[in-house]
């Protein structure tokens, strides 16, 4: 901890910006007003301070600090690198908006404990930013399980016995599998490679046998269970108890992007590509991730309560990205990257919205959205435009992020994987376009009343912003891109 | 015929030192009045105490004190060792018998049995 | 300073001689405090010999001056250092609180009989600790337990006595063993010194007594370790001993179950007796194995939270065991660490009872009820204590999962690494248990809790701090329990 750089300073205080804040927030819990901007200057510094990591990166600084030496040759430490960083400023950049909103839905929602709710927020984000720059995969771990507790108190928010026996699946299945799977596969990496660090081309070639390393494969992919890969995605769907601002932010970004994020790194840089194109574990698992994309859209269509359809959708999507890691190549990589950030700007947007049509139409079922086009035509037009996106129409950001899944996929000699992106594009215009066309094309019910009213302001502000990224990110991928072709160029890549 | 001789005759002090440390466990676990049990639990450790003064023994050896025409001495080590530890038998019997009092007091009986009944009648009437 | 060169003695020589002086002082608040300061005088006597120990290596003092092998010889090695540490330390935390957590459970007139006897608990556990003599061991591994069993016959409930009994006949089976195991040592070696016989046995390999020597010290430590299936007897005697008794006890007296065996296995037997000639690890992987998911399976279902700790105890005692019977470097850390490691949880866990049980009058499931919001400070102690139980990253209880699965793995043992996750999991159950009655549900009375008071509360809190901080930085605890290796290390 000696002679901090201030680079130094910047990766502490990553993690130390939201911890302040939710000091702040618990400590301003009588003056509401006050603990709401306090959760604001919180985000605003810390998106600030991930821009500046982000800019030192880009100048090549480097960017190192040790936190702790909890185990003898295994830091924990924070680090930069792209995949991270672009994982951080999604994360970081989205908090401002869903502090926005949850503002807006939470007040409109009359909410109890909403102190408690904003500490344990500004807690989670700093998991995530932990995550986001682990410097090794212990810390990735730590900062992991730190995020699932953090999560625990949100997801139980209201503390009936739904949210209860929610909490307990959500609980159960987190922490079982990153104990059970995760926590045993990092100390048997450790056991083969002596080291956990993420290094480019990876710690794990040459160091084990296939079957040792396709085990081990196998024990990440489903240890990380906030990837949501079937069959222990149940916890996904049972967090949408939680608060709205909750499962847009966390269950569609922070959370379930940890999972996958996670995925992707140990991919690219403990095991290496070549060493994971070489297993037959990675068939096996491509084959159970295609089958959670096709299975999880066919239960999405059935759903009724629309944010179990959203969370379903969530986990199909998830999968591609697991799938884009498995695929172990340039362009899966870029792909499973770009999707970090689409899918996080689409999904949040239709969480924000069906949000805004709880607090404002009390609506939760798909069934009840009859002619709320008309009465809200802002919130239902942004709806369309996330829903477009995600199912990859242009100009949308979405568009990008299929694109190079399925160039890696033709090109990684796994065509029938094509075939899976292309069955479940369509099942993806099943389940989600029905949403807006029933708004805006069937007439509401006779009881409804037609008078038009839109949600609060604060919350429309905040879809407005996430839709504008959805258009945005589809007209400038490039820094995307290149941020993260930076990450896999120093490899022997084609 | 020789070596099982030796086997069982040479080593008697041992055997019975083994059946002592049987039967004393054997009463311990199976009896079910308490005060059996401290009896059994006396039994075994007099076992012990066998096992270690044997040890001592050295064959035409006799006291250790030193006196003319005296060479061979058995081994006084054990045998104040074993003194340490009858100390330590009499505390625990000691303790024993006091808790069993004790018990007699609240329970009214001696039995392991009525002790179980009596406790799980308690909590029948507290549930 | 002559009187440091005296330390190892005087550790053991003070609680001694204070235990019957408490006994004689009168007055109530009295002997409280005598206690106290005894307690908190072998807690620094004890870091100073951690610090001599950690400076100068190991510490060897011949008691009244006779050279080993005549006289007996104090040894003080990191890993007796260590246990030194853990034991006064406990005490010395515990004790403050011991006049609230007794107050309403022992007979007002025997308190300062209560605090003689906790005294002369310490003074054996520090003896068990120090001496370097088979025999020696022995008369205190009795001193500690007579007073034991003392203690836990001082619980309010009567039920507590039938298990104070149990605990008596079982004890005292478990110290007959180990006084036979030396017997035999003894009889083979001529000595009673630990480094001289473990000079002979090397030249013993086949000898028969040596191998019925280690069968029955192995049992016998086995039972004062709580080793499945020689646990019967904790159970009952943790859930009615006075809550503090239970808090000490939970911190400490398996552990030195564990000294014993560690103690036996490496310094006196060997590595390779113990381990390649006898193959203990057949016996200590499937029992540690076996105790730490059947402890944590029963644990599930108590309603009574003290009993629940104490399968908790068994469970955690298993993982002990079997660090110990991995035979490598990484298990015997694991297990090393653990054994504080374990002192610190179990200790602040046991100490939320006591509050509880002190302000509500039990400490069943109903008495939780709602905890989270009546006794704020004392339920986030028992949260962060429970969380280290089950081993969640940056508490104490994580340090000794990662070595333990380590040492399985590196002994090749995948099926083992898994199962001691998996019990680490059940464990997440009994502990989520408590957490969510505590927090979601709402108390059954609307009667005015207070918080814990602070000769309760402080310790917790301290204890439950030390499991973060001991998690984050390991300096202290994996340092120590390295060099422990070291000195105990026969071909690791």
């Amino acid at each position: 901890m000696s002679a901090l750089s201030s680079n130094g300073v910047l990766m502490l205080l990553a993690v130390a910006i939201p911890l302040f804040g939710a000091i702040a927030i618990v400590l301003l819990r009588r003056w509401p007003n006050a603990r709401e901007a306090a959760t604001l200057i919180t985000g605003v510094a810390l998106f600030v301070d991930v821009l500046m990591i982000a800019c030192a990166m880009q100048g090549g600084a480097t960017l190192n600090l040790v936190l702790a030496r909890p185990i003898v040759g295994l830091p924990l430490e924070l680090t930069v690198e792209p995949l991270g960083m672009l994982f951080a400023l999604v994360a970081s950049g989205l908090w401002i908006v869903t502090s926005v909103y949850s503002i807006g839905y939470m007040r409109a929602h009359r909410e109890k404990s909403q102190t408690r709710f904003y500490a344990f927020f500004a807690v989670a984000i700093a998991a995530t930013m932990g995550i986001a720059f682990a410097g090794n995969l212990l810390t990735l771990f730590v900062f992991y399980e730190a995020l699932t507790l953090s999560t625990f108190p949100l997801v139980t928010h209201y503390g009936t016995s739904a949210a209860k026996r929610a909490g307990r699946i959500y609980l159960g299945i987190l922490v079982g599998t990153s104990i059970g799977l995760f926590l045993i596969a990092i100390i048997g990496t450790y056991a083969v490679a002596g080291t956990l660090e993420f290094r480019s081309g990876g710690i794990l070639d040459g160091k084990v046998t296939g079957g040792i390393a396709g085990l081990l494969l196998v024990l990440y992919v489903f240890g990380i269970g906030k990837a949501a890969v079937m069959p222990f995605h149940r916890w996904l769907p049972a967090a949408m108890v939680a608060p709205t601002p909750v499962s847009a932010l966390l269950h569609a970004v922070a959370v379930v992007k940890a999972g996958v994020f996670s995925i992707l790194k140990i991919v690219t840089y403990i095991f290496g590509f070549d060493l994971v194109r070489g297993l037959d574990a990675t068939v096996a698992l491509q084959i159970v991730a295609a089958f959670t994309v096709i299975a999880a859209s066919l239960i999405a269509i059935t759903q009724d309560n629309l944010k179990a359809r959203l969370a379903y959708s969530t986990v199909s999507q998830l999968s591609y990205i697991v799938l884009a890691a498995l695929i172990a190549d340039r362009a899966g990589f870029l792909g499973g990257g770009m999707h970090i950030a689409t899918h996080a700007f689409g999904k949040i947007t239709l969480f924000f919205c069906a949000g805004a049509i709880l607090v404002t139409a009390h609506k939760s079922r798909v069934s009840e959205l009859d002619g709320l086009g008309r009465t809200m035509p802002w919130t239902m037009t942004a709806f369309l435009i996330g829903s477009l996106s995600i199912i990859g129409m242009p100009p949308l950001a979405g568009l990008w992020s299929k694109y190079y899944l399925i160039e890696g996929a033709w090109f990684g000699g796994s065509a029938w994987l094509v075939a899976i992106f292309a069955i479940s594009t369509l099942l993806n215009i099943f389940y989600l376009l029905p949403i807006p066309f029933r708004a805006f094309f069937r007439s509401a019910r006779a009881d409804d009343s037609l008078v038009r009213r839109e949600a609060p302001l604060a919350c429309l502000l905040a879809i407005g912003i996430t839709t504008l990224g959805c258009l945005m990110l589809f007209l400038f991928p490039d820094s995307i891109l290149e941020l993260l072709g930076g990450a896999i160029t120093g490899g022997a890549l084609p | 015929m020789i070596e099982l001789y030796e086997f069982v005759i040479g080593h008697a002090i041992q055997w019975g030192a083994a059946a002592l440390l049987a039967i004393g466990l054997y009463i311990t676990m199976t009896r079910r009045n308490l005060i059996k049990k401290v009896v059994g639990l006396n039994i075994f450790q007099t076992a012990v105490f066998l096992l270690y003064i044997q040890m001592g023994y050295v064959t035409g050896g006799t006291a250790p004190i030193k006196e003319a025409g005296r060479t061979l001495y058995s081994n006084p080590l054990p045998h104040v060792l074993i003194l340490t530890a009858i100390v330590v038998s009499v505390s625990v019997t000691s303790v024993a018998l006091t808790l069993i009092v004790r018990i007699r007091e609240a329970y009214g009986s001696i039995e392991e049995d009525d002790i179980v009944d009596l406790d799980a009648s308690d909590a029948d009437a507290s549930a | 300073m002559r009187l440091l060169e005296h330390l190892p003695a005087l550790i053991v020589a003070v609680p001694l001689v204070a235990a019957p002086i408490c006994a004689l002082l009168l007055r109530t608040r009295f002997p409280y405090w005598f206690a106290i300061a005894v307690a908190w005088a072998t807690f620094a006597m004890a870091l100073l010999l951690m610090e001599q120990v950690l400076s100068q290596g190991v510490v060897v003092y011949a008691l009244g001056g006779w050279a080993p092998p005549w006289g007996i010889v104090y040894v003080v090695d990191p890993l007796s250092a260590m246990m030194l540490v853990l034991v006064s330390g406990m005490a010395a935390i515990i004790m403050p609180g011991t006049l609230l957590g007794i107050g309403s459970e022992v007979v007002r007139r025997a308190k300062r009989f209560f605090f003689a006897v906790t005294l002369l608990v310490l003074t054996g556990m520090l003896g068990i600790v120090m001496t370097g003599d088979a025999f020696n061991l022995y008369v205190f591994l009795e001193i500690a337990s007579l007073a034991s069993y003392a203690l836990v016959a001082m619980g309010s409930d009567r039920r507590s006595l039938p298990a104070a009994l149990n605990y008596l006949i079982q004890g005292t089976i478990g110290a007959t063993f180990i006084l036979i195991g030396v017997g035999l040592i003894y009889m083979v070696t001529g000595t009673l010194n630990m480094a001289d016989m473990a000079g002979r046995i090397q030249t013993l390999e086949g000898s028969r007594p040596l191998q019925a020597a280690l069968a029955f010290i192995l049992v016998g430590a086995a039972i004062k370790f709580a080793l499945f299936p020689a646990h019967i007897w904790l159970p009952n005697a943790y859930t009615h001993a006075p809550s503090m008794v239970s808090a000490f006890f939970g911190a400490t007296a398996t552990k030195l179950g564990a000294y014993i065996l560690i103690r036996f296995i490496y310094t006196v037997f060997g590595d390779e007796f113990a381990f390649g000639h006898m193959g203990i690890a057949w016996v200590l992987i499937p029992a540690g194995v076996a105790g730490a998911i059947l402890g944590s399976l029963v644990a599930i279902w108590q309603n009574d939270l003290k009993r629940m700790l104490a399968y908790s105890s068994i469970a955690q005692v298993g993982y002990i065991a079997l660090g110990i019977g991995l035979d490598n470097r990484d298990g015997l850390i694991a297990a090393i660490v653990h054994i504080f490691n374990h002192g610190l949880m179990k200790g602040a866990l046991f100490l939320v009872m006591a509050s509880v049980i002190l302000r509500l009058g039990g400490a069943n499931m109903t008495q939780f009820r709602g905890l989270g919001r009546r006794m704020p400070l004392t339920m986030a102690c028992f949260v962060v204590a429970g969380l280290s139980l089950i081993g969640v990253p940056l508490t104490v209880g994580f340090i000794s999962k990662w070595y333990l699965v380590l040492g399985a793995i590196e002994a090749g043992l995948w099926p083992i690494a898994i199962l001691v996750v998996a019990s680490s999991l059940l464990a997440v159950i009994y502990m989520w248990r408590v957490i969510e009655v505590a927090y979601f549900e709402t108390a059954t009375d609307n009667r005015p809790i207070k918080e814990a008071p602070l000769q309760l509360l402080l310790p917790t809190a301290a204890l439950a701090l030390l499991c973060v901080l001991l998690g984050i930085s390991t300096e202290f605890t994996v340092e120590i329990a390295s060099r422990a290796v070291v000195f105990l290390d026969v071909g690791l």
